[in-house]
């Protein structure tokens, strides 16, 4: 159907156009950041975060190499949009040095988990010390009923080794949050 | 040399080139007012609401661009500036708000008028500090005016505990290089990525149906030549946001105005028709954009902007160029000229400014007037005439912002200074106290609601008491009007909660604070007070203009609807005019 605009004599009818809006995944993102170790930083960070509606799973900070610069890995879950607009506005900051979202880029991530498991029997012990094994972990403290594990490792292997555990009765649970770092590539990958 | 923290202060002040400070004495902050009353240097404005001083330095850096500053105590005096750091970080607006803290080793205690500011502000601040040892206050000091100004400008908090303005401290005052220094997380990107301006430009060349759409950073960046250039050099119409007012001249015939919510008919056809939108120092608000998926539906956009985190966050764009606007526009332009600026349409962009120029004919800003009852309207127009249209003009918020906004015509940059983020009403008169002692030169109009007017009416004694001639023109329909509109359009004329009718008299409210009072209640006075007002120069002038209880912004893109929902200035839809137009 063709009408007239304004009195104009160039229209024609169309049905309503609309513009294309984004909606991302929502999933589980890794953020490298490196910050100024100033007071605030942190509650900086966390405030920025939560003000978009999204909780930390997980957060570690430790000190680099360069004095007074602290790193920090940060594990959210949320839309890839919201995270990209979360990432933008860390960089922000003026205490941030470096924000990288690594999810997407090779990366190796670790995280070191202490377990505290039930072991009232010689049997459980046994059965328990060979999970341990198989998982190389290591036995950090004894007691007549319990055995304390400390494990290292990504989120699949330290989730496996939580549910072959989990029968025996796990009494108490410590984990550090991940820390991550991007691979470094070869020449030839690089390049790519 | 030794000297005291809070000499310190004013020193780092000085040199900073700072010539007023508005605040409010108090406790903590006690050592500072000591040290300014010495110093003897720097004018000091004395609100009488902490609220009103962030106003006032909100007010004279928009007014200005230079940093305003604010110094308030601890506690429920730093509370109270609270919503105008809101205010500015949402506009981009440079502040150094200065609070007093209680002493170092009380903090946490929940000593009297404790609070903590910096944990208060930190969401609504480009940055804030806590000094913890007077070594760093200096440095501190001067990061917070460069943070303020550059970038993205916005608003900084330093808390200075009392202990450390009382101590003694041989520190020097650090140069800007040593600041830049201490600060290696911050460098703004202003340049603007080449390749990206090459894209831009091929879409200038490109487009049938292009249109500027400039916001408040064109303004911060004092755009305006680079502009008005690009706009002739390409034929491309203008619409400007309420922070962009002026950064692009109203009464150019390129100029299609204000767009979004209640912008003109004529810009919003524009935008919703384009095929090309250039986004300049603007950021996709919900006022201007609506519904956002019918919002320029068939555009591509380039969005230029010095802040990365604007780009891409509320509508997805084609070309993003972080920079300042000013360079990047000026390099757009020598590449648009190393193309030749050739239009390569040109026979449809002649058909595209030739359907703007009728869209403008059809439904230009118009409303009914009346002899028996003054319109809100009119008394802007009025207004616009006895300042010959160069007056700077501070609404407050709510139905006669818009009407400002629409029936004035603004043509130079820092003209129209309005809350547009937050909304805050409350902001008009502080904020035009504060333009009027930045720009002294210039007649500054406070256009304030009623109900906007009494949020903050205090301060017509701190206009009073430093001789701010500042003219002051409250519409008064007694009600809260913008929302009563709302619950007209939309909540079937259920009027909860917005009548104003009990309300003090404004003229002896004025007169008994040594402010001029005048009321208008007919059509013929408006002119007469108007000019009246114009001849005093030494004492702010309220003047009570009884309008129209219950006219209406028109027109209006109602709430999360699209630009072909817009109500017109009959009250009417689109309906008839719902036609899109095809390149």
């Amino acid at each position: 159907m063709a009408d007239i605009v304004g009195g104009a004599d160039i229209t024609v009818a169309k049905a309503p156009k609309f513009r294309q809006t984004r909606k991302g995944q929502v999933r589980k993102h890794i953020i490298n950041v490196k910050v100024r170790n100033e007071i605030g930083v942190l509650a900086r960070i966390a405030t920025l975060i939560a003000g978009k509606g999204y909780n930390i799973e997980s957060l570690s900070v430790g000190e680099t190499h360069e004095p007074g610069i602290s790193r920090m890995t940060i594990e959210v879950v949320g839309d890839d949009i919201v995270i990209d607009q979360v990432v933008k506005q860390l960089r922000k900051l003026i205490d941030t040095l470096k924000v990288r979202d690594i999810t997407d880029v090779p990366h190796v991530e670790r995280e070191l988990v202490l377990i505290k498991v039930h072991t009232p029997t010689s049997r459980a012990r046994d059965e328990v010390l060979r999970i341990v094994e198989i998982f190389r972990g290591k036995i950090v403290d004894v007691s007549p009923e319990t055995y304390t594990i400390e494990v290292t490792g990504d989120e699949d292997k330290i989730n496996a080794m939580l549910e072959l555990l989990k029968p025996f009765g796990i009494k108490e649970m410590a984990r550090t949050g991940k820390v991550a770092m991007r691979r470094e590539l070869f020449a030839e990958e690089a390049g790519e | 040399m030794s000297r005291k923290g809070a000499d310190i202060v004013i020193e780092t002040l000085k040199e900073e080139n700072v010539e007023v400070i508005f605040g409010l004495p108090g406790g903590a902050i006690m050592e500072v007012y000591d040290a300014l009353y010495r110093d003897g240097s720097i004018k000091h404005i004395l609100a009488r609401h902490e609220q009103g001083a962030g106003h006032m330095a909100e007010g004279y850096a928009k007014a200005t661009g230079k940093v305003g500053v604010a110094m308030t105590t601890s506690g429920p005096g730093a509370t109270n500036i609270v919503t105008p750091i809101a205010d500015a970080y949402m506009d981009s607006v440079p502040l150094v708000v200065i609070t007093g803290q209680v002493p170092t080793h009380m903090i946490g205690n929940d000593a009297f008028q404790e609070v903590d500011i910096v944990g208060i502000t930190r969401p609504i601040t480009k940055h804030n500090f806590l000094v913890r040892d007077i070594e760093e206050l200096p440095l501190i000091i001067r990061e917070a005016f460069y943070i303020a100004k550059t970038g993205r400008p916005g608003p900084v908090l330093v808390d200075i505990p009392k202990d450390i303005t009382q101590q003694l401290s041989d520190v020097k005052i650090p140069s800007l290089e040593e600041v830049k220094k201490a600060l290696p997380g911050y460098k703004p990107h202003v340049e603007g990525n080449a390749q990206q301006i090459k894209k831009a430009a091929k879409l200038i060349m490109e487009a049938k149906r292009p249109v500027l759409y400039v916001g408040g950073g064109a303004v911060n960046a004092e755009a305006q030549e680079e502009l008005i250039e690009l706009a002739e050099l390409m034929k491309i119409p203008v619409t400007t946001t309420t922070q962009g007012k002026g950064a692009f001249p109203e009464n150019h015939p390129l100029s299609l105005r204000m767009l979004g919510m209640h912008g003109t008919y004529y810009a919003n056809m524009a935008v919703y028709n384009s095929d090309l939108l250039i986004a300049v120092g603007a950021r996709f608000d919900d006022r201007v954009t609506g519904k956002i998926d019918e919002f320029a539906p068939d555009a591509k956009i380039i969005h230029i902007d010095i802040d990365p985190a604007s780009i891409s966050k509320n509508i997805i764009v084609d070309v993003p160029i972080v920079g300042d606007v000013k360079i990047v526009l000026r390099k757009l332009i020598n590449e648009l000229k190393r193309k030749g600026a050739k239009i390569l349409y040109l026979e449809e962009r002649e058909r595209w400014l030739e359907q703007i120029e009728k869209w403008k004919k059809l439904h230009p800003l118009t409303y009914k007037n009346s002899k028996k009852v003054i319109k809100p309207q009119y008394v802007i127009e009025q207004i616009y005439e006895v300042t010959s249209g160069d007056a700077i003009i501070v609404p407050g918020v709510g139905q006669h912002q818009m009407w400002a906004a629409m029936f004035y015509k603004f043509s130079y940059p820092r003209q129209f200074l309005n809350s547009g983020g937050l909304g805050t009403m409350g902001f008009g008169l502080p904020a035009g106290i504060g333009a009027k002692i930045g720009r002294p030169e210039k007649e500054v109009f406070v256009v304030d609601g009623d109900g906007s007017f009494i949020m903050t009416m205090q301060e017509i004694i701190t206009a009073v008491q430093y001789k701010v001639p500042v003219k002051v023109a409250i519409i008064n329909n007694a009600y809260l009007g913008m929302v009563r509109q709302w619950q007209e359009l939309f909540y079937d004329k259920r009027y909860s909660e917005v009548d104003l009718s009990l309300q003090p008299d404004f003229v002896k409210l004025a007169e008994s604070m040594g402010a001029v009072g005048f009321r208008a209640e007919k059509p013929k006075e408006v002119r007469e007070i108007l000019e009246e007002a114009m001849r005093i120069d030494d004492r702010p002038v309220i003047m009570d203009f009884v309008v129209d209880r219950e006219e209406n912004v028109l027109p209006m893109v109602p709430p999360g609807k699209s630009y072909r929902d817009m109500i017109l200035e009959d009250g009417r839809g689109t309906e008839a005019e719902t036609m899109y137009l095809v390149g």
